[in-house]
């Protein structure tokens, strides 16, 4: 009796495991189905290396959005990784284990608050700041960045504060028994020895950042052109799908899922470098 | 000669008295061990004299612990320092998640040492002392904390011998090893102690007698009696010491 119990227990659990793995294999092929037709048609070079956006006109071309990505991506994590990696250094190394758990939470909290929040204050506070100090539009790949650079903050910070914690005792003791300062001890071997945990947030705060799309549309100014500066507005991949996928149709619309392709692979790139270079020492 | 001297030091954790009354001094170039049952403080007294107790909320200490004439609990000393000169081995072999090279180079890195070719030299040393070099020279980059425990706790020592302190604390450097681990770490012992004065603490009493020169008995915080290792082993002044040694408690 038990034992029917069991197996029935396991048999469904399979299941629902294999359901999650298959969703996630129908979308893949869903949007590969939708979007490769239109790559094929126009031909992948051309789609990932013209930036000539005129889908009513039928030219297809995402190179400026594929720049537009890379640049707020890579901004944003200027922006976020130093900041998060202090802080999480601060938090876990300084800073006495009542008041941490009170603060890590806290943190923690800031990665619930809506994106269209986030897009909401860059709209109105940094987006103005940068026009009126910095010159051009306001709305720019430094507005779009600065913004993903604070929403990855919590991923970076709860994560590495993790890594860090982990890092058993005994190397610590190690090294200051040899008379090594706090300083030295946390740099030449806690961040050693937590460092996998460290790429780890910053691959998830990566993904994150890669993937945003409603605070990007709200202060990264969306224009398709190649940005020449960071003052310069930019849309990314995300962006133009949401912004165009509710008019598209035909060859709009399947040009729409083959930018989901490029990002797909985009992503998968950036995760298998991100992976090699953990794996490596 | 004294290396270092221990007057009167009392140390509580909060409101628990660990240490009461501690006099004892531990001689240059000989092997001080340390005895007594489980919680008596062994280890809590062997990390005053390097100072690692500071390491731990709410602890208190009065009294003295001279380090060649000089109090280390007094105001102007630079606990960096002091660390430098005393160095510890840990029950637990603990190298660092680097490489054996870097594991051993470590302590030189800390205190300013950069030139590669120095710190070449002082590795090949460092390994020949504790005689880890033929094993580890083809293996430099492999990470420490992969290597079998004895090895790694040679290697613990070795990153010590590689900066050249003068006294080497061991809190039962042999309780995670195999007994033939631990003839091998004693044998070390015994090099060592031609160059540096060390204290050892250890649960294994035929280990004290194996290895020491000077003995002292701990219980409940309190030294009851210290001497040299034989005239403790053979024939203790006091009766718990005796007691202890023929091993009715512990
Ligand atoms: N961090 C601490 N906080 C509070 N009490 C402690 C702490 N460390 C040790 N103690 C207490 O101090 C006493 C002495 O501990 P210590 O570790 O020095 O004993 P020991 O002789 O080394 O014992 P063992 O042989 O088990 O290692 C024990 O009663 C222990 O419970
Ligand atoms: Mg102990």
């Amino acid at each position: 009796m038990k034992n029917t119990k069991e197996v029935v227990i396991e048999k469904s659990l399979f299941l629902i495991a294999l359901s999650a793995i298959f969703m996630l294999f129908l979308i893949a092929i869903f949007i590969f189905k939708e979007g490769t037709p239109l790559i094929f048609k126009v031909g992948f070079k051309n789609f990932v290396t013209s930036s000539k956006w005129f889908p009513l006109e039928g030219q297809f071309g995402i190179f400026s959005m594929i720049l537009g990505t890379l640049w707020i991506t890579a901004g944003a994590l200027i922006i976020g990784v130093p900041l998060g990696l202090s802080c999480a250094i601060f938090l876990s190394e300084f800073v006495p284990r009542r008041i941490m758990a009170i603060l890590k939470p806290t943190i923690e909290l800031l990665a619930g608050i809506p994106s269209v929040v986030y897009g909401f204050i860059g709209m109105v506070v940094l987006v103005p700041l940068i026009r009126e100090n910095l010159g051009g539009p306001g709305l720019s790949i430094l507005a779009g960045s600065i913004i993903l650079g604070i929403m990855i903050l919590p991923t970076i910070i709860s994560i590495s504060i993790d890594a860090i914690q982990a890092v058993p005792r005994s190397y610590r003791e190690g090294s200051l028994a040899m008379g090594a300062t706090k300083w030295q001890t946390i740099h030449m071997v806690v961040l050693k020895a937590a460092r996998s945990g460290i790429v780890a947030s910053i691959i998830l705060g990566m993904g994150r950042a890669i993937g945003e799309t409603m605070a990007v549309i709200m202060v990264a100014g969306n224009a398709v052109k190649i940005p020449r500066s960071i003052l310069d507005p930019a849309r990314t991949l995300t962006t133009n799908i949401a912004l165009e996928m509710g008019f598209a149709a035909g060859d709009h619309r399947q040009a729409l899922f083959a930018t989901g392709v490029v990002l797909f692979i985009i992503i998968m790139i950036l995760n298998i470098i991100a992976n090699y270079a953990v794996r490596k020492r | 000669m004294n290396t270092i001297e221990v007057k009167n030091l009392n140390f509580y954790y909060g409101n628990f008295q660990a240490l009461k009354d501690i006099g004892i001094a531990f001689q240059e170039k000989i092997i001080t061990a340390l005895i007594g049952p489980s919680g008596c403080g062994k280890s809590t007294l062997l990390r005053c004299l390097n100072r690692m107790n500071d390491l731990i909320e709410g602890v208190k200490i009065s009294g003295e612990v001279d380090f060649k004439d000089k109090n280390i609990y007094s105001k102007n000393i630079d606990v960096v320092e002091l660390r430098r000169h005393v160095g510890m081995v840990f029950q637990r072999p603990n190298p660092f998640p680097l490489s054996v090279f870097d594991n051993v180079v470590y302590g030189l890195k800390v205190h300013g040492v950069t030139q590669a070719f120095r710190l070449e030299e002082i590795v090949e040393r460092s390994l020949k002392a504790t005689g880890l070099w033929d094993e580890m020279k083809d293996k430099l980059n492999s990470i420490a904390t992969e290597l079998p425990l004895e090895q790694q706790q040679r290697l613990c020592m070795a990153r010590l011998v590689a900066i050249e302190p003068e006294v080497i604390l061991m809190d039962e450097p042999c309780s995670a090893l195999d007994p033939i681990a631990t003839a091998k770490i004693e044998e070390l012992m015994f090099e060592l102690k031609k160059k540096y004065t060390i204290v050892i603490v250890t649960h294994n009493m035929q280990q004290a007698a194996r290895v020491s020169d000077c003995c002292g008995f701990m219980l409940l915080g309190e030294l009851i009696e210290f001497g040299t290792t034989s005239k403790i082993f053979t024939s203790p002044d006091n009766q718990k010491t005796q007691d202890y040694i023929t091993g009715r408690f512990g």
